[in-house]
């Protein structure tokens, strides 16, 4: 079955001919109209289109984020404080620095509605560090907007007033843990913090509610109240509703970003179709559908899922429609977004020592197994890789995993960790016969980061 | 004496034992209360939840109910409510009881969550016990026993780190052997509030240092080394000097200040190691100034005064005489225990003598160190010795400018240092009991070498008017007199009837003759003291600030 065709929402006018990202660009093409609607309707019913709308998180969770809203303690007498998360930093994911270069304005009108929704008086939006010029352009966009009255005292002439700051991030990916944002945002380390108590919708930036939404999740809130909640629902599947951005990249010929309703492409479809299949001579491999933490599917496996009448069906990797709950039943995730495809050039032991390397980084250090752990298996695979592996390397790889997932402060233990779980169970042949192979292909030297 | 309101109880499992325990303990405390320990190492009952450690995590079950209809939903076999066991294990340190609430400490996953952190936490340790100074009360070593797994699966490079820094003046860190708990750094940003210690990296390079051009030298810098669970912060004067299992511990009070702060002395052979404060969470939690800890090298200092070979019955014939004379003052001393100033105001009665005590003050630190910087002020008004807060000798001074007094008897108070003239002492025949020389004996007819405090047993009343006994932790020096044996020879020499000066016997003159000691015996104060109706003396006004755990009465009032 062909492709179907694109559905642009955030990306609608980014890419077309003289599409710029100042305001009156924007304006142009009906900028600020629908936070000029939303000022005039009940935060409360914002509140509860969103969460009608069925919106889940695009940062990596997937979580409702209507759900999110509602947990907000708003009777603690305290400011409620919204953050945007724009710390994109998973590997393999390149969407909301897209948005925000090409159409910074869609991200401060979402945010704008966002506040207005949650009675918020003062955004921040964090961005990652390595991201200079997007930092330039939100703080022009944000200053035009703010010239203009849509940002600042008196929103649109109303009695509301909302300011955004943004704050740029020193360049660690565990920032991009909202916690961890939060503590970076008040100036501290960036130390994810324990969950209970501080939850960031009762205990967040400063000790008061705080709201951590991503970049798109963000521009999404905007689209729901221009069309209406019942309209965005029917834009992809049920409990998957709205369009995804996919950042293809790795061995395909067109690598990039498509948006498409969620659930209505299948990774057969996106891989082959739309990104047009793998290199000459080559075959697909493996592919990672959310992100470098999310869990790799190998091409040949096949998943058997229940359907809701109880009956079963059988899934090969090309045929998982990327949503969230598919690929979640899939065992791995949309996370954010990130496709990374390989072809059957790499090797997977290198392909896994870059990923351990890259997490081993970028821990905090804080608590025990992620510390330790991650570290340990990326000194395991970087000496696999240095002609050192030994055949019982893989199972001790992933035991290490193990003691690693689902014992920490933050996610980042799974992060860390589902790569590592995922590479062995399904490589592991691969794991076993490194050394060997090694001495039969020759591999040019590694060069890892 | 006030009781303490009785806290609400909720009541939860502990590995299917059932036991009530105070609202907001955590998992840690509740099975504590049940005998149970939950193995930890970031988790201090004193300093905030950081639960980074992850060596408490426990499985935690609550009891099912219908969501609709609230229902407790019931188990047919057992007859009892379902238990929703969440399958991700979680902190013990971080979990605060609910009612119902069941937790599993012994379970398969728990013990694999335990064996995981073992193994990670002791990957990059430099598993150097044999020459590590906190082999035998070390955390890491006791959980490797329990959750260890004997051998190492690590080959890799470990982590190189820096080693014998030194933090400040009086701790040294060894980085590699850092569990990275953050103890420490709770520590100082909380309790001592000198905010100068923090990780530096990340991951697995990450590295406890001091900030860039400071040392950790506050005077609570000692309890990162008490509290660290393992080697990394060692305290400077005692790394090295003896191992732990060799010493003796013996309870004591710190004399350093009315706070009256609850120690440990660590010997052995006689000779004192180290101090370390004993938790009290109604005086000083688990901490202690450092300052406290150096008193020990009074006991072996140079000074201390020796017998000077004359035999004892001379110094007290010699003695008796001059008191004989009459015109007697007699100094006692906030210093002194409460047993010593019951005997001193004994001998002073019968000589019909005026009393004295020398106050001693100095900046309260708002922590473990008050203005009031004898331990034991309020004894000297419980047994009577004084009435009044004690300042300084002006009274004393002029008597003996007016030959009013011809004889003084000094417990172990430095008279020139608390301010008479040496023409004022020339004038006057000094009998003096005391540890250490000083320009007091130098001047006086007679000298008793007597004991310090960690030579002799007894009881200080600090601040808060709580009774607090120590104990002899080393022996005496060897013809040195405990101050309660001279006194009472004293008492007798002047026609005074002795009771005795052991402690019971002393405690049973108390025990009669002070009313707000009625009934009790030194045995009988526990060993996190005793609280005393202090009505009597809520009139006089007191040198002390507030601080951990005493508000002053006065600000009380305006507060």
């Amino acid at each position: 079955m062909p492709a179907p065709a694109e559905r642009r929402i955030i990306f609608k006018h980014i890419d077309e001919e003289g599409y710029s990202n100042d305001l009156a660009c924007y304006q142009k093409h009906g900028g600020y109209q629908v936070l000029q609607k939303a000022l005039t309707a009940r935060p409360e019913d914002i509140r509860e289109d969103v969460k009608k709308s069925g919106l889940r998180g695009r940062g990596g969770a997937g979580f409702s984020c209507g759900l999110k809203w509602s947990f907000v303690d708003r009777k603690s007498g305290k400011p409620i404080y919204l953050v945007v998360n724009a710390d994109e930093s998973e590997p393999g994911t390149f969407k909301d620095r897209y948005i925000i270069h090409q159409d910074p304005h869609q991200l401060i009108e979402g945010t704008m509605i966002s506040c207005f929704a949650n009675d918020v008086k003062q955004a921040y939006i964090y961005i990652r560090g390595e991201f200079p010029e997007g930092a330039r352009i939100l703080e022009r966009a944000i200053q035009e907007a703010r010239d203009a009255g849509f940002v600042g005292r008196n929103i649109c002439g109303t009695d509301y007033s909302c300011d955004i700051f943004v704050h740029r991030g020193a360049g660690a990916y565990i920032c991009g843990e909202e916690t961890g944002l939060i503590e970076s945002l008040e100036g501290k380390r960036a130390n994810p913090r324990i969950k209970p108590p501080y939850f960031p919708a009762v205990l967040g930036l400063y000790q008061c509610p705080t709201i951590v939404n991503n970049v798109e999740t963000l521009c999404h809130v905007k689209h729901i109240l221009d069309m209406g909640p019942d309209e965005y629902l029917k834009i992809g599947t049920p409990n998957n509703t709205g369009t995804r951005i996919f950042c293809v990249s790795g061995h395909v010929k067109k690598p990039g970003y498509y948006e498409y309703a969620c659930g209505e492409i299948t990774m057969g479809q996106l891989l082959y179709d739309v990104c047009g299949g793998p290199r000459e001579g080559r075959e697909f491999k493996a592919v990672i559908p959310g992100g470098s933490s999310a869990k790799i599917l190998r091409f040949g496996e096949t998943f058997t899922l229940k359907n809701q009448d109880g009956s079963e069906r059988v899934l090969k990797v090309e045929d998982i429609p990327l949503d969230f709950d598919t690929l979640a039943a899939c065992g791995t995730m949309g996370g954010s977004g990130g496709v990374i495809v390989m072809d059957d050039s790499v090797n997977m032991v290198e392909a896994l020592a870059n990923i351990n390397a890259f997490y081993a980084h970028e821990s905090c250090g804080q608590c025990t197994p992620c510390r330790e752990g991650s570290l340990w298996m990326k000194k395991i695979s970087s000496r696999m890789v240095h002609g050192e592996a030994r055949e019982e390397d893989g199972e001790l790889i992933k035991s290490v995993a193990d003691q690693i997932a689902g014992r920490t402060i933050c996610a980042f233990g799974e992060a860390c960790s589902w790569p590592t779980q995922s590479f062995v169970l399904k490589f592991g042949d691969e794991f076993k016969a490194y050394n060997e192979d090694k001495k039969t292909k020759s591999a040019d030297r590694l060069e890892l980061v | 004496m006030i009781q303490p309101a009785q806290p609400e109880l909720v009541t939860v499992f502990i590995d299917g034992q059932e036991i009530a325990v105070p609202k907001g303990t955590n998992v840690i405390e509740a099975a504590r209360m049940v005998g149970t320990d939950v193995p930890h190492y970031c988790y201090h009952p004193k300093l905030s939840i950081a639960g980074n450690c992850r060596m408490c995590l426990i499985e935690l079950g609550m009891p099912m109910t219908d969501r609709a209809t609230r229902e407790p939903i019931m188990d047919e076999a057992t007859g009892k409510q379902k238990i929703n066991w969440i399958p991700r294990p979680q902190i013990g340190c971080g979990t605060t009881v609910a009612p119902g609430m069941h937790v599993k400490t012994q379970s398969p996953m728990v013990k694999e969550c335990r064996e995981g952190v073992m193994e990670f936490l002791l990957i990059n340790h430099p598993l150097d016990c044999p020459i590590c100074d906190q082999a035998g009360e070390c955390k890491l070593q006791e959980q490797a026993t329990g959750y260890g797994r004997g051998y190492s699966r690590f080959i890799e490079q470990k982590n190189v780190k820096p080693k014998r820094t030194r933090l400040g003046p009086r701790v040294t860190l060894d980085d590699e052997r850092c569990v990275l708990c953050s103890r420490c750094i709770r520590f100082t940003q909380e309790v001592a509030k000198d905010d100068v210690l923090g990780f530096v990296d990340r991951g697995s390079y990450s590295t406890l240092t001091c900030y860039p051009g400071k040392e950790l030298e506050n005077n609570y810098s000692l309890n990162t080394v008490d509290i660290c669970p393992v080697g990394a912060l060692t305290s400077t004067d005692f790394r090295f000097k003896m191992r732990v299992w060799f010493l003796k511990q013996t309870n004591s009070i710190c004399p350093e200040s009315s706070v009256g702060v609850n120690t440990v002395v660590w010997s052995r052979e006689g000779v004192i190691y180290r101090i370390t404060p004993r938790r009290n969470d109604e005086v000083n939690d688990t901490w202690m100034p450092d300052s406290g800890r150096v008193l020990y090298k009074e006991v072996q200092a140079e000074n201390r005064l020796q017998p000077t070979g004359d035999p004892a019955s001379d110094l007290l014939a010699t003695a008796t005489r001059l008191l004989q004379g009459g015109a007697v003052a007699v100094v006692g001393s906030g210093r002194s225990s409460l047993e010593e100033q019951f005997l001193t105001a004994k001998l002073a009665r019968q000589l019909h003598a005026a009393t004295f005590v020398v106050g001693r003050t100095g900046a309260g630190d708002g922590i473990l160190i008050s203005a009031d910087r004898n331990p034991n002020t309020r004894g000297a008004l419980v047994t009577g010795l004084i009435s009044e807060v004690p300042g300084d000798l002006a009274a004393l001074g002029r008597e003996i400018d007016a030959g009013k007094v011809k004889t003084v008897v000094s417990v172990g108070e430095d008279l020139s240092a608390a301010g008479l003239t040496a023409e004022q002492l020339a004038k006057v025949a000094i009998v003096y009991l005391g540890s250490h020389a000083n320009a007091t004996s130098a001047a006086a007819q007679v000298v008793f070498p007597t004991l310090t405090v960690f030579e002799k047993s007894g009881s200080f009343i600090n601040q808060q008017f709580r009774l607090q006994k120590f104990a002899s932790a080393v022996p005496g020096l060897t013809g040195a007199t405990d101050d309660r044996v001279v006194l009472d020879q004293l008492v007798t020499a002047v026609g005074g009837e002795s009771a005795g000066s052991d402690l019971v016997s002393v405690w049973r003159e108390l025990a009669a003759g002070i009313p707000g000691l009625a009934d009790l015996t030194y045995a009988k104060i526990p060993d996190t003291g005793l609280l005393l109706a202090d009505d009597t003396w809520s009139q006089l006004t007191f040198p002390e600030g507030e601080s951990l755990h005493h508000q002053p009465a006065a600000a009380e009032t305006t507060a």
